[in-house]
């Protein structure tokens, strides 16, 4: 009992839940992340942009599921039952997000993020917090949430 | 909630506020319609002073100083010093009114209160109480009010049995015992004093106050004696120990105000025969009944008395001994079922003890169980919270159900089988626990009605009109969430009424009616919705006019042929009302389209009916709950969607022979002898690139809020169920066409059709004709 109240350095560690889309490796706080499950046929929106693939049944709940690849702008086809959604918070709302597959948790400090790099597109950079390197040569860039529901609400009625 | 007690009890004192304020108004209503029972101005007396009480206890000042000037007229109606006029009344009203807004403004509610407002109904109150005299500083007179309730309240030690049992025999001079025996000249002469005469109704009992408690209130003003009258009570076995047979005759000595005398019975006054008289007078005239029930025994009074002084010491040293529970038995001979009924009530016993051992019969019969018949129905308070997650949790119940009645109904086994019995069964018990939860939230418009007595009297003011409000149905029972929203309409709606409908007292007379107009506020329940009727007997809608203004607006072309209801119904158009002018035309259209809007957000209809130079009267009908709705499944482009059943008028499979196209472009269907718009749904709503082939498809022609005809065009029906409704914008947003999502028997999420907004923004996207011959 003795070792584990050895307090962190104040935010020094996070826990990330990375994910694949494509080729690309991203990941959100695991804080965020309230379930993960598998895909399941939506029902889908009238009048909605292409990446809401519609709504789902969580437990009674109605769940709108968005498909982050196409919300990046990144190609992506239909989504079949190996596809994984991951539940999240935005805000109070809770979102599904559809992904290729979950691949890791990783535990890493704040020092570790490197400021997105200029190379990236516009629509990439308003989603991407940050980028950071992780062993094996891979970088995993990191999702800003609040940006992944449609904007504009309002207009929206 | 929070988790501060303070906190948490100042919530609960304005809950109470807002029924204190409830009942003071429709008390006051009472009295303006005339009502001269002492009860409801003694109501009224209490009501304030519970608030002024509260409100003290919180150091609420500016709401204390106010509730006091108004307690203080009160104190003067009640004792009967000032008359209960109809200015006074009315003066009471609008006191009422600042009352309600000095507890929202202390709650934070409300906006701070019209200083300006307040002080000259405090001037006006304080002229009615001292009949026109200068009145003094105010505050200084809330400064020397006690500002609890009652003494009785505070009284502590009372409560504490049985230790306050045996602290009995050191009161004060309470029952003064031995001026018991020289009563044969009973009510002499004394300087100074009260004799007060109090029986007791059942009902004081009833509500758990103790006569014991009042005697000592008043031994603490000054000396007493105290003569109890228990000639009334019948013999054992005709005893009925829930009611009440004592009076007692109290002779108060000393200089005890008449006011401090009953301030002591404040709250059991409505629920006693009360007499005070001067001392020095009393023995002479002006007995009340109780009074002469008393001297017409005087020799049996005396006797018992007497007896009573006899067995006081014994008596004392039986209660201090006997357990809180079984107060009695104080004489052997005493029955049992006797000791049992006062059980409820055991600290009344030893006040009331002097003189119950004398009178053989029956001890105590008077401390008695609530009367079963005056027992109000027991409510408790739940925050809402907690209801609503049973409602969520009840929902997800019956969507389960659903999903494994139609997993059982696959399975192909047969239906007389023990688990498609069993899910029956399943079935009518998650129906009858999703009616009862509902229940739990259905509320009496009672709440929304009770505010607009004010709202009515503010416009009347303003308009210069008289007005007389009409409510019925007051406990008609309707979802919680409705009732919130029900508020604002009916508000609006009124005041539209009060200000367009109702003629000027003048005007009115001239017409033969009488000078003041009558506006009713009813609500029904029909046909499984909730119909609120808001009728006028003004002048009703000036057709010409109201068909000038649209012309005019460009709402309609100049030469149309309207009937006289879409005439009427053209003041609910939105551009109708955004010229201020209308209001000093006859029009009544001032923001009914915003009314409409939010009727028709909660799933309401709204009509208006109206004959000229008789009146108006709109109707709104709207659903029950939020919760649930009952809807038409249907299938639209491999989507399964739902459609409010409300709004459907017939379904039909319609002849390719009865679709027209207007201008050769915008489809119609030929529906009797109307031309209706049809409307695609899985087109109009994106499931699908092309308009849907005619061939086996259904129309449902549906009407709009509006009531515009419509028919939409799906695959197929597939049938009538009730539907939990699930918001969307919880977790995404509105969606145009959309009213709301359900969970289907299958656990898919299906959505549920907004049938208005499909209509007007679905002719915007028919299918021209070549699409259509494209298809079909």
């Amino acid at each position: 009992m003795t070792h584990s109240v050895t307090p962190n350095v104040a935010g020094a560690d996070r826990e990330l839940i990375a994910f694949r889309i494509g080729e690309q490796e991203f990941c959100v706080d695991i804080m965020s992340v309230r379930e993960i499950r598998g895909w399941s046929p939506a029902t889908p929106l009238p009048r909605s942009p292409a990446y809401m693939k519609g709504v789902i049944n969580l437990r009674g709940a109605v769940l709108p599921i968005i498909d982050l690849g196409a919300r990046f702008g990144l190609k992506t086809g239909e989504p079949t039952e190996r596809h994984v959604i991951m539940v999240a918070h935005v805000g109070s709302r809770l979102v599904g997000l559809l992904v290729d597959a979950v691949s890791d948790i990783v535990q890493l400090s704040d020092a570790a993020i490197q400021p997105t790099p200029d190379v990236a597109s516009d629509q990439v950079k308003s989603f991407v917090k940050g980028i950071f390197a992780v062993e094996g040569g891979r970088m995993i860039s990191l999702i800003d949430l609040d940006h992944v529901l449609p904007e504009g609400e309002a207009e929206a009625a | 909630m929070s988790d501060d007690p303070f906190e948490a009890i100042k919530a609960t004192f304005f809950q109470e506020c807002e029924e204190l304020l409830g009942d003071l108004e429709s008390n006051l209503l009472a009295l303006e319609s005339g009502s001269t029972d002492i009860e409801v101005i003694n109501a009224v007396f209490r009501a304030v002073h519970s608030v002024k009480g509260g409100a003290g206890a919180f150091g609420l000042e500016d709401l204390v100083r106010f509730a006091h000037v108004f307690e203080t007229l009160m104190d003067e109606l009640r004792s009967g010093r000032k008359a209960c006029d109809e200015p006074t009344v009315r003066t009471l009203l609008r006191a009422a009114d600042v009352l309600a807004d000095h507890v929202a403004a202390a709650r934070g509610a409300g906006a701070p209160v019209d200083p300006a407002r307040s002080a000259g109904l405090v001037a006006e109150l304080e002229t009615l109480t001292h009949g026109g005299a200068a009145p003094a500083a105010t505050t200084d007179l809330a400064e020397d009010d006690d500002f609890g309730f009652t003494p009785i309240a505070l009284d502590l030690a009372a409560f504490e049995a049985p230790a306050g049992l045996s602290d009995l025999p050191d009161l004060p001079p309470l029952p003064d015992l031995a001026a018991l025996a020289p009563l044969e000249a009973p009510m002499a002469a004394v300087e100074g004093g009260w004799k007060i005469v109090f029986r007791p109704h059942p009902r004081l009992y009833a509500s758990a106050n103790e006569t014991g408690l009042l005697l000592r209130e008043l031994a603490r003003l000054g000396p007493t004696r105290v003569e109890l009258d228990d000639s009334g009570l019948p013999t054992l076995d005709a005893l009925d120990p829930n009611d009440s047979h004592l009076i007692w005759t109290i002779e108060l000595d000393g200089d005890a105000s008449e006011a401090e005398v009953r301030d002591v019975f404040d709250f059991v006054e409505m629920d006693c025969d009360l007499s005070i008289t001067p001392l020095n007078a009393a023995a002479s005239t002006e007995a009340p009944a109780a009074v002469e029930d008393d001297e017409e025994a005087p020799a049996e009074a005396l006797a018992q008395a007497a007896a009573a002084d006899l067995d006081i010491a014994a008596l004392l040293a039986s209660v201090g001994a006997a357990p809180a529970a079984e107060p009695v038995a104080p004489e052997p001979a005493v029955p049992e079922p006797v000791v049992a009924a006062p059980a409820p009530a055991p600290v009344a016993v030893a006040p009331v003890a002097p003189a119950a051992p004398a009178a053989p019969p029956a001890p105590t019969p008077t401390p008695s169980a609530p009367a079963p018949a005056a027992a109000a129905p027991v409510t408790i308070r739940v925050d809402l919270e907690r209801v609503d997650r049973m409602i969520n949790a009840v929902g997800e119940l019956v969507i389960q159900q659903a999903m494994l009645a139609q997993r059982v109904t696959e399975s192909g086994l047969a239906r007389s089988s023990d688990i498609a019995l069993g899910l029956e069964d399943l079935e009518l018990l998650t129906r009858e626990i999703q009616d009862s939860v509902m229940a739990i939230r259905a509320q009496p418009v009672k709440s929304v009605f009770q505010r607009m007595p004010r709202l009515v009297r503010e416009c009347a003011e303003m308009t210069g009109k008289k007005v007389r409000l009409v409510t019925s149905g007051e406990d008609t029972e309707v979802d919680k969430t409705v009732i919130e929203r029900l508020s604002e309409p009916i508000t609006h709606m009124l005041r539209n009424a009060i200000d367009h409908g109702l003629e000027g007292p003048d005007e009115r007379l001239a017409a033969g009616k009488p000078a003041e107009g009558t506006v009713r506020l009813a609500a029904l329940h029909r046909s499984g919705r909730i119909v609120i009727e808001i009728a006028d007997d003004g002048k009703g809608i000036n057709r010409q006019r109201v068909k000038g203004i649209a012309v005019e607006r460009g709402l309609i072309a100049e030469d149309a042929a309207l009937s006289d209801e879409e005439i009427d119904n053209l003041i609910f158009m939105p551009g109708f009302s955004t010229a201020t002018e209308v209001s000093d035309l006859s029009g009544r259209g001032v923001g009914m389209d915003v009314v409409r809007r939010s009727i028709q957000s909660l799933g309401g209809r709204i009509s208006i009916s109206s004959v000229p130079g008789k009146g108006s009267t709109f109707t709104l009908s709207l659903p029950l709950t939020l919760a649930v709705l009952d809807g038409m499944v249907v299938g639209a482009a491999e989507q399964t969607l739902v459609a409010p059943l409300a709004a459907i008028v017939e379904s039909l499979t319609p002849d390719a022979a009865d679709i027209h196209h207007v201008g050769g472009v915008d489809p119609v269907l030929r529906f009797r002898e109307a031309f209706l718009p049809l409307v695609d749904v899985a087109w109009c709503m994106g499931f699908s690139d092309q308009p849907t082939a005619l061939k086996g498809g259904v129309v449902m022609i549906v009407e709009t809020e509006s009531g515009q005809r419509a028919a939409l065009l799906v695959d197929a029906i597939h049938g009538q169920r009730q539907v939990v409704i699930k918001s969307l914008e919880a977790n995404y947003r509105h969606v145009e066409g959309v009213a709301a999502a359900t969970i289907l028997g299958d656990g898919r999420v299906a959505l549920i059709l907004d049938i208005d907004a499909l209509v007007s923004t679905g002719r915007a996207r028919s299918p021209s004709r070549a699409e259509m011959q494209m298809a079909s």
